[in-house]
């Protein structure tokens, strides 16, 4: 089966790089097609999110060709697909992909190799969350890494080159693990496959299904599963693998900061609980509800850890960074919340990180962009500098309340939806992780609004008097960000009747 | 009968208000901001409108009007229900919220006049009705919850209204997050109860459990203590009770409406709203009793000494706060209401004269005050009425909810009962005399110049001038008649309020506890009749605590009096006096300085955040550095022998050639 919707929202950014690269060098022609390729994949994205049927459920829109690689015995399809899990956070790409592209208008320096790298990374992000085929997956997790090395490395501030080199490396060496990990699920002769879910259309079983029947793999269950759960972690980021994250976010340029908190963050979640619950759900010998414990504590440390270090930030853009180390801390939290299987809120922890997924990426997406908005008008990122900007620039300070406000969890806004799905789903299994968590609210609320009020509100120093306010165009992904955050936080069934499918898959409900 | 999309109405209204304000009137015609102000008028007084209606049809339905329970988020074992709760205790609220907000959205329309944020004001005012209408018609305790939060975003916009000036910013971040501090609790104790019942997350159904013994002792205490700490942050009870005065930078409107009679008394209406979990615990009761008689006294106490005219009435509000909270602790929910209601409409009477007094004097430290019933008759005569009701004079509204409260007390069989029964009569002395004390300072008297004066002596001292004061004029005269109207109704409400809705004595036009029947009508709240006259439904008229607290409070009038106006004690001499303890008390017992300088900024930030930042950067980031280094360090040996010289891996190659030939010779 090929229906091509997929296979198309993977390549058209790519495609649209290698067109640019054929252009002449006018700028502004680059310009507009890369904002007009990106919207053109907002659109397909919604397409794709809306027309996924939640009454049939399963996998959806698949794209199959198989063996890509024409080895014998070497299993490895070109399998796209989306499921429940997936179509929310393909809609998340597309929204924040254009986002991206809009917040790029100001780029100057380098016009036509910024925007081939940055359509780049947005093939390969789409790609991690459509692929179901390991191998495919695989590689699409590692292309992401040099668009960003490049994006940070050639147009950001600070010490670009340092930032960059971390993030790649530290990436790399998660990968590492989980090329092993990956290699010795198909060496387990029970396992021998690649697919990562079964499509039962296609034939196709995957490697849940295989696992729950299976009698031992070729290495500890237990070991394989660690593997894996690095590389996510990593990506996540979690205490104490986090310290990539503020320099790679301070040092970025300010679409590329977007997308590595509205989207790349997401791999590492996604990945969480498509493979690390998923997988290991039923696997032999060792289930992911063993390891419950370690991610109810990982993610305790990493909320209210990263949460007192954003109170110590005077960089803005590193003061979000950390705020996102604390965030992504409720994905894994909610994860935990898989030793309740058998117990009933398994299902309620799980959606919860997943909607927080699309949640943070919406919110510190606009953050980002907000930030990176007041720092071309105010020259300085560094908060005690700042002060009374408010009343030069409303719209952009209105839009950053908001985004603030969705950051610490204010109901009526989607941060809160999240958070207390995650908060009463975990609560059952560890309660005192989840209590420990619950105060990174308290601490979120003194962050934002202590950041908010040294920047925006008070007395304005002089040189901030001809700071002027957002124009159209940025104001257009401002409220294309805000849009979903108000949306999802009034009515959040929009988002989780999706997720819901695929989560009950995971959960083998 | 009011229906429930009706019921949805009564948010609706304020909430498109603000909806249209925010995104058409203020953006694109902020020319015309004078018609925010209509508009928010008229949703407000629509949502009155339905509100009476929804107080006659629960009238007429026994107390209870059951709606459905909907579906906000569902998954398998996890349900979020919300809905419409439609009660005596809903109603009661809607009717207070609505009322108060609009007398004062007209207050506003004077006060407000000429501001640069007209438009903006009146957004913000609209959000908060909605979001206060929306919490007392929640449901579901996490809808409940989640307009409990919007609440305290409106006050912390609203508080920070002027957010150029340093001192607002400042006491909007603190009110929002001492309260968030108090939410916290609150937040735990709802995971909580949602393990002890799937389904208990609807309220209808908690009552249902605590009703038929499916909660234990012990789980409610822990349920209840932490709704109670989530009131405590709310309605400013100690100890996080530091944020209500520097609430006061706000508009005064807005002390009116969300720092005096609505939002802060929303810390009752929660522990009312969840009292069958209450109930089913006697440690949790005691503390709410205990926590509220100290905070009577202790925030009266700091009432005593403040010289601007608002603080002294913010320290009232927590004080008579602290009531409410003793007496629904002892179990008299009904006086506990009773005072809630009476106490929004005299307290909002006295902020109003606040800032009609700061109108006419263009400051608000009595200091600079003094004789102003000359030149403002009306809000003279009108602050006397509501002082004589917050003092609990006969035959004013107050007099009548305060001496239920007594009464209670004093039935109470339990050392509880007693030690409240003495904080209560101590804070009602404390009351009579701080607010005569205003009375004398604010109007009688010499006028001692205003704001002039005030920053003459701001400048004498080389101080800065902030804005505010820069920008006041001292306008002798009295206010408009949008300002004076809300004040006169006020003011008949003042007087009324208390017998025509509870009278004590059976004749007139309404039936005896009318308002008691009302409240315990309730059956999902009050399963059996003892359990509503245990709550207070038909307390006695006690003559001799009656007679007790009306001395007290006349005595403490009388020590205003011979203090401020007749000049018989002097003032200054007993400051020096006792210079110890008014230093303690003008400083407000050091709480602020203990929170924020020594706790905040010197234990946690300055120690465990420096030190944990330290740790992230030097040791945790260290180790990935270091990590870093070695590889290069060990790659830079390997490299040595790969340096790329032709040359040398000749030569290398040719030894070890050299070398092999030799071995393979001498070997074989």
């Amino acid at each position: 089966m090929f229906s091509g919707y997929l296979t198309i929202a993977v390549f058209l950014p790519i495609a649209t790089a290698l067109l640019i690269a054929l252009m002449p060098r006018r700028d502004q022609w680059i310009r507009w097609t890369a904002i007009g390729a990106t919207v053109v994949e907002l659109v397909l994205t919604i397409t794709i999110f809306i027309r996924y049927e939640i009454d049939k459920g399963g996998v959806q829109f698949v794209d199959l060709f198989g063996n890509w690689i024409p080895i014998e015995g070497f299993d490895a399809r070109y399998l796209l697909g989306v499921d429940g899990l997936s179509a929310p956070l393909v809609l998340l790409t597309g929204i924040l992909g254009a986002a991206a592209a809009f917040a790029s208008w100001r780029i100057k320096h380098r016009v036509r190799e910024y925007f081939i790298w940055l359509l780049i990374l947005q093939s390969s992000v789409m790609g991690v969350f459509v692929s179901l085929d390991l191998l495919l997956f695989f590689i699409f997790w590692e292309i992401e890494l040099i668009p960003m090395f490049m994006l940070i490395s050639g147009w950001g501030t600070g010490r670009p080159r340092y930032s960059a080199m971390k993030f790649v490396i530290f990436t790399l060496a998660g990968s590492a693990f989980m090329l092993v990990a990956i290699l010795a699920l198909f060496m387990s002769g029970q396992i021998g496959t690649f697919a990562m879910v079964s499509i039962p259309e296609e034939g196709i079983v995957g490697i849940p299904e295989k696992m729950a029947l299976a009698t031992g793999l070729i290495a500890p269950t237990a070991l394989i599963f660690a593997f894996f759960l690095i590389a996510f972690a990593v990506k996540l980021p979690v205490w104490p693998v986090h310290s990539w994250l503020p320099d790679a976010h301070t040092d970025a340029p300010t679409a590329v900061s977007v997308m590595l908190a509205g989207v790349l963050l997401k791999m590492g979640g996604y990945g969480l609980i498509r493979i690390s619950a998923g997988f290991f759900m039923e696997s032999p010998d060792f289930q992911i509800r063993d390891a419950g414990w370690i991610l109810a504590i990982g993610a305790a440390i990493s909320i209210v850890y990263g949460a007192v270090l954003t109170l110590r930030q005077t960089d803005l853009k590193r003061l979000i960074a950390y705020s996102s180390v604390s965030h992504m801390g409720f994905v894994m939290l909610g994860v935990a919340a898989v030793s309740a299987t058998g117990s009933k809120t398994a299902s309620g922890g799980l959606n919860g990180a997943a909607l927080q997924m699309f949640t943070h990426g919406t919110i510190t997406g606009l953050l980002f962009l907000l930030v990176g908005m007041t720092y071309e008008r105010a020259h300085t990122r560094h908060i005690p500098d700042m002060g009374g900007l408010a009343p030069k620039m409303p719209l952009i300070a209105t839009a950053f309340l908001v985004a603030g406000l969705a950051s610490l969890g204010l109901p009526g806004l989607s941060g809160f939806a999240a958070e207390i799905t995650v908060f009463l789903g975990t609560w059952d299994v560890w309660p005192i992780a989840t209590g420990i968590s619950a105060f990174g609210v308290v601490l979120a609320a003194a962050y934002i609004l202590w950041m908010v009020q040294r920047v925006f509100f008070g007395p304005r120093p002089e040189r901030f008097d001809d700071a002027e306010d957002a124009t159209i165009v940025d104001l257009i992904p401002v409220v294309g960000l805000i849009a979903p955050i108000v949306i999802v936080g009034i009515w959040p069934a929009v988002i989780t009747d999706t997720f819901e499918i695929g989560i009950k898959a995971t959960l083998g409900l | 009968m009011i229906n429930e999309a009706g019921s949805w109405l009564i948010i609706g209204f304020p909430l498109a208000s603000f909806v249209i304000i925010g995104a058409v009137i203020r953006p694109f015609f902020n020319r015309y901001a004078i018609v925010a102000g209509y508009l928010t008028i008229l949703a407000v007084a629509i949502s009155l409108g339905l509100s009476i209606f929804a107080f006659i049809s629960v009238a007429d339905a026994g107390g209870n009007i059951p709606f459905e329970s909907r579906e906000w988020l569902s998954f398998p074992g996890l349900v979020i229900p919300f809905g419409i709760m439609m009660d005596s205790l809903t109603v009661l609220m809607l009717i207070t919220v609505a009322g108060v907000s609009l007398l004062v959205q007209v207050y506003g329309l004077g006060y407000m006049k000429g501001d640069k944020g007209y438009a903006k004001y009146f957004a913000f005012m609209s959000l908060f009705t909605a979001s206060m209408l929306g919490l007392v018609l929640s449901r579901g305790v996490i809808q409940l919850y989640a307009f409990w939060e919007l609440v305290g975003l409106s006050s912390y916009l609203l508080i920070g209204f002027w957010y150029t000036r340093p001192a607002a910013a400042a006491a909007a971040k603190k009110a929002f997050l001492m309260t968030r501090l108090g939410d916290f609790a609150f937040l735990l104790a709802i995971l909580y109860i949602f393990t002890l019942g799937d389904d208990l997350l609807d309220i209808p159904h908690l009552y249902e459990a605590a009703q038929i013994g499916a909660i234990g002792a012990t789980a409610a205490t822990w349920a209840a203590l932490g709704i109670f700490a989530g009131a405590v942050g709310k309605s400013a009870q100690f100890p996080l009770n530091t944020w209500l005065p520097d609430a006061m930078e706000g508009p005064t409107p807005v002390s009116a409406l969300v720092h005096s009679a609505t939002m802060v008394a929303a810390g009752v209406f929660l522990v009312g709203r969840f009292f069958p979990l209450f109930e089913l615990s006697n440690e949790a009761m005691n503390t709410v009793a205990l926590v509220g008689g100290f905070t009577a006294v202790f925030a009266a106490s700091m009432g005593l000494v403040a010289n601007d005219i608002k603080r002294v009435f913010a320290f009232s509000t927590i004080s008579q706060l602290g009531y409410m909270f003793f007496a629904i602790g002892i179990g008299a929910y009904v006086a506990a209401f009773f005072h809630l209601f009476v106490h929004a409409w005299f307290k909002t009477l006295l902020f109003m004269s606040a800032g009609s007094v700061n109108h006419a004097s263009g400051t608000f430290d009595m200091r600079y005050m003094g004789g102003l019933r000359k030149v403002m008759p009306f809000t003279y005569a009108t602050t006397v009425i509501g002082g004589l009701s917050l003092a609990g004079i006969f035959p004013f509204a107050g007099f009548w909810s305060k001496d239920e409260i007594f009464a209670h007390a004093a039935e109470v069989d339990s050392p509880v009962g007693w030690i409240v029964l003495i904080l209560g009569l101590t804070a009602a002395f404390m009351t009579a005399f701080y607010m005569f004390r205003v009375i004398f300072m604010t109007y009688h008297g010499k006028f001692r110049g205003g704001v002039d004066k005030e920053n003459e002596d701001l400048r004498a001292a080389g101080e800065e001038i902030d804005e505010a004061h820069a920008t006041a004029r001292v306008h002798l005269a009295e206010s408009p008649w949008t300002m004076v109207m809300p004040l006169l109704i006020l003011a008949v409400a003042a007087v009324l309020a208390g017998y025509l809705t509870n009278p004590t004595a059976g004749y007139g036009i309404v039936d005896q506890h009318s308002f008691g029947e009302f409240m315990t009508e309730n059956h999902q709240v009050f399963e059996t009749h003892e359990a509503a006259v245990h709550a207070g439904a038909e307390p006695k008229f006690n003559y001799g605590i009656a007679f007790l607290s009306t001395l007290v409070a006349l005595s403490g009038i009388a020590l205003a009096y011979a203090m401020y106006q007749a000049k018989l004690i002097s003032p200054a001499n007993l400051t020096a006096r006792f210079k110890p303890v008014h230093r303690i008390l003008i400083n407000k017992y050091y709480m602020d300085e203990l929170y924020e300088d020594i706790i905040v900024r010197n234990i946690f930030y300055n120690r465990f955040a420096k030190r944990l930042a330290s740790f992230d950067i030097t040791i945790l980031d260290g180790v990935n550095v270091q990590l870093a280094s070695w590889t290069r360090r060990f790659s830079g040996v390997l490299g040595f022998i790969q340096d790329g010289q032709l040359q040398t891996y000749g030569a290398v190659a040719s030894a070890g050639a050299v070398v092999a030939i030799v071995i393979f010779l001498f070997w074989a």
